[in-house]
């Protein structure tokens, strides 16, 4: 069959929100927000304080899940940074790291998430270890992949209940107001 | 020209995509991927090829959507795909670009006549001197089975071309 030249799927998310992800907020709340984002990407450290002050304006109206779109070319740490989040997340402690990595974007060598392992009380070791073997390796790439198939084109990108928000962090406010939300 | 020959002419002009589309066989072409080697699309005869033309190296979308198929470019050999960069820059210029994005595909220089394959491929913009941003999926025998024109400020995205591919392979599994 052949076919015209045809549009690009929409830009919806293409990964329902679920288990498997990392959540702060109630999962059934009324705006779901997901970000795809890069620990050592300066755009997405930007976004990390607009996030933070959009989640305690709207408390629990707001779910908000993070997942992985690390540029190792352009950042030759992000890879490790995505899974020493993940490492610390199987022991109970993924946001906190989330939060250190993306407060210390200029010191993401795997020495400095040692220190933060160690700050947040972790298993230092095992984080390592973890991340050494590529324990979080495969879920990093099902992040990676579930964004590209769904208009993920850099870092970050957000999505509003589903839908990919076209203006930077600065406009989310205003995106979700608008949207009556 | 005669009114009805400018009304014609405007249309023509507006109607945008001048892209050869599915079904197209596609032209062939041997350009510089470094100031000293030459690739040709014949070489990939046998595999499904992608070819991107992007309007320029350096400018910020571009840097972006390549970058993008740099970090893609595992899922498109998984799927049995090369991936093929193309502008009118040169090969230097292009050695650069590719050297500061740690870019692991090589960017054609369709530089000499400038922009003649582009033309060859009905993406190239005249007025602008630069490509289309356009995407070609090219099949096993040579013939285009997708193609797309994003607008020159918007990143395409991979998801197009994954689906394309994707199609190419299912199809392969039948026979």
């Amino acid at each position: 069959m052949k076919r015209e030249t045809s549009s690009i799927p929409p830009n919806a998310l293409t990964l329902p929100v679920a288990k498997r992800d990392h959540i702060q907020g109630p999962i059934d709340a009324p705006i779901m927000l997901v970000e795809y984002g890069d620990y050592e990407c300066p755009y997405c450290g930007e976004a990390y304080p607009i996030i933070k002050a959009i989640q305690e304006r709207l408390g629990d109206r707001l779910c908000f899940a993070f997942r992985n779109f690390p540029l190792v070319n352009s950042h030759p740490h992000a890879q490790h940074a995505a899974e020493a989040a993940e490492a610390a997340g199987a022991q109970g402690k993924f946001w906190e790291m989330h939060d250190l990595l993306f407060e210390n974007q200029e010191a993401l060598d795997d020495e400095d998430i040692a220190e933060y392992a160690s700050t947040l009380g972790l298993d230092v070791r095992r984080l390592i270890d973890e991340v050494l073997a590529g324990a979080h390796t495969a879920r990093v790439r099902e992040d990676f992949r579930s964004g590209a198939r769904g208009g993920v084109n850099g870092t970050p990108t957000l999505f509003i209940n589903g839908v990919r928000h076209e203006g930077g962090p600065d406009a989310l406010l205003a995106a979700l107001i608008e949207r009556g939300l | 020209m005669n009114k009805e020959a400018k009304i014609e002419q405007r249309h023509l002009e507006s109607h945008k995509s001048t892209a050869l589309p599915a079904g197209a066989a596609a032209p062939d072409f041997s350009l510089k991927s470094t100031p000293d080697q030459t690739v040709s699309l014949g070489e990939f005869r046998g595999q499904p090829v992608v070819l991107a033309f992007y309007p320029a190296d350096w400018s910020p979308v571009c840097g972006d959507q390549m970058s993008l198929y740099n970090e893609m470019l595992a899922e498109f050999h998984e799927l049995g795909a090369d991936f093929l960069g193309i502008s009118v820059d040169g090969a230097w210029c292009h050695a650069a670009f590719s050297r500061d994005r740690k870019l692991h595909f090589p960017l054609l220089a369709d530089f000499e006549p400038k922009g003649a394959v582009a033309r060859l491929y009905g993406v190239y913009r005249e007025a602008d001197g630069t490509t289309e941003r356009a995407l070609f999926v090219i099949n096993a025998k040579g013939v285009i089975h997708w193609s797309y024109v994003s607008p020159v400020g918007v990143n395409p995205g991979a998801d197009g071309i994954l689906s394309a591919l994707e199609e190419l392979q299912n199809r392969q599994e039948v026979k």
